[in-house]
């Protein structure tokens, strides 16, 4: 079924940037909408950067180019328009060995079998839904409702970079060593944070990530 | 590193970093602005000394380095107030001085204020990552090897220095930001502001919040009355500098230069940017009050504050 394309609510943050809210399902096809509408307000004169969320689009625009009147006009107009195909995202196959420190107590909390854990976590081709939070983080989903677990309830104060993890529906890669709460099933040697390259990260928007069991 | 060495670092300070205006356009990959915390500050460093807006600068928070000329400069300070001295005398701040080789720059100790900013003309080189010079510490990239400034660290210059060199221009104090504590933060309401309870939502612009342990060149978490939040958990989303997150514990989070580029914690306020050098020189202990302000207004105390650097273009 299409997505209702109803008119998207505009809101300010701060005053040089504008959330553009689309929705509030993890959705495939309206995460492609806020693809298409971050890359149209890209080409506008008065946009610095559209970054799309799952379901949203954070515009950053130059005030002395562009009124917030005058912008949520352009985001009303360019969010009416029908889009084009689907961008095609590049396919992205990670071997992981699955070795995490919560892995054992993720399957125990799912009562599954950690054989089960693995196969029902490497059987999807996962979308990149967005990109941010640090340098290289993916948010990959939907996972199967089998995995769904909450986040931990104490997060780590330093996770390790190559870790895989589960929370909600979503499962991840740490691209660097940082503070986190999700549940850590895994490590993947394919690094995630590209500092060489431009955007520095491995994934991006509207990718596929397929995960594989390796020896590690 | 530059091969023309500029300034020779005797003491580094608590906490000093080359900054610039930070790598805008790289929150694709989740890679925020970042660069200077009082962007106001080191715009000014840098108009004083003859280089353009954006050039490398020092910002040295808590407390200033020892620095020593190792070849004719000019430097001005800007942003808190370190006391500023050279050569042992006395110098004013947010005015260009000369510096001869051997002269030292040297502060005696913390005024007002929380991070001042040092510019050099030639504007200070560091290591360039995604367009610029900004130190930012997550990634160990920019500034020099992505770190503090040590002790023997040399700092180049990025171009040739100015010429002639003006000694002795200056930015009268109309022309700044009125740094203050408490501060009043003119900030605009949030796309989740409704998810705050009624009196979460009075309090939020009526009572002050003080800044906690807990705050860096990230963010700031605060204290004060605790912000009630209603609602399902949002799907993540993109954030700006400025923005005021409330998680669940209802201490906000005021997003800083290297904030976390995207988030699902509701935010109920941005700070406009006029504000944000208010908000950059504050200390853990220091109060701040938000005053709601519509997106209009705050373009223009944006327009007013900038008007204070015009006088400085030559």
């Amino acid at each position: 079924m299409p997505p209702p394309r109803s008119s998207p609510r505009i809101h300010p943050l701060g005053d040089a940037a504008a959330l553009v809210d689309l929705g509030r399902r993890l959705d495939t096809a309206l995460n492609t909408r806020c693809l298409h509408l971050a890359a149209a307000l890209r080409k506008h004169h008065a946009v610095r950067e559209a970054i799309a969320g799952y379901a949203s689009v954070v515009v950053h625009y130059d005030p002395e180019q562009i009124s917030f009147r005058g912008l949520s006009a352009a985001v009303r107009r360019l969010a009416g328009l029908r889009a084009r195909a689907a961008p095609v995202g590049r396919l992205h196959r990670i071997p992981v060995a699955y070795d995490g420190p919560d892995l054992e107590a993720t399957a125990d909390a799912l009562k599954l079998e950690v054989r089960e854990l693995v196969r029902l976590h490497t059987a999807p081709y996962y979308r990149v839904f967005m990109v941010g939070f640090v340098p290289g983080w993916a948010y990959l989903g939907p996972l199967d409702p089998r995995l769904e677990l909450p986040r931990r309830r104490v997060p780590r104060t330093s996770v390790p970079a190559g870790s895989v993890a589960i929370a909600g529906l979503q499962t991840g890669v740490y691209p660097l060593p940082t503070p986190g709460g999700w549940h850590l099933i895994g490590t993947t040697s394919v690094p995630m944070f590209l500092p060489q390259s431009d955007p520095p990260s491995l994934l991006r928007p509207g990718d596929r990530v397929r995960f594989f069991a390796s020896a590690g | 590193m530059s091969a023309e060495a500029v300034l020779r670092v005797l003491k580094p300070g608590p906490f000093s970093l080359v900054q610039d205006l930070g790598r805008p356009g790289h929150r694709l990959g989740g890679v925020p602005e970042g660069g200077a915390m009082d962007r106001f500050a080191l715009v000014a460093a840098n108009l004083l000394v003859g280089n353009s807006e954006g050039a490398g600068a020092l910002e040295c928070a808590l407390g200033g380095p020892d620095l020593v000329a190792l070849r004719p400069c000019l430097v001005a300070t800007t942003g808190a107030d370190f006391a500023p001295s050279v050569n042992g005398q006395p110098v004013a701040g947010w005015t260009s001085h000369f510096l001869a080789p051997g002269d030292q720059l040297t502060f005696s100790g913390r005024r007002q204020g929380a991070r001042c900013y040092v510019g050099v003309d030639g504007g200070l080189a560091g290591d360039r990552w995604l367009g610029s010079v900004a130190t930012y510490l997550l990634v160990r990239r920019g500034g020099v090897e992505g770190r503090p400034l040590k002790a023997g660290d040399e700092l180049g210059r990025a171009g040739p220095g100015v010429r002639p060199a003006v000694a002795g221009r200056f930015l009268p104090p109309a022309g700044r930001p009125a740094y203050a504590s408490p501060a009043r933060l003119a900030a605009v309401p949030g796309p989740h502001l409704s998810r705050l309870s009624p009196a979460s939502r009075r309090a939020l612009f009526r009572e002050s919040f003080r800044v906690s342990r807990d705050a860096d060149r990230m963010g700031f978490r605060l204290e004060g009355p605790p912000l009630e939040i209603t609602g399902p958990e949002l799907l993540s989303f993109g954030l700006a500098g400025g923005c005021l997150q409330v998680p669940a514990s209802g201490q906000p989070i005021l997003l800083m230069a290297d904030h976390q580029t995207a988030g699902g914690y509701p935010v109920v306020a941005g700070v406009a940017r006029a504000d944000l050098p208010l908000a950059a020189q504050l200390l853990p202990g220091d109060e701040l009050r938000f005053e709601k302000c519509g997106v209009e207004e705050a373009h223009q105390r944006w327009r007013r504050l900038r008007a204070g650097l015009e006088t400085l273009r030559s």
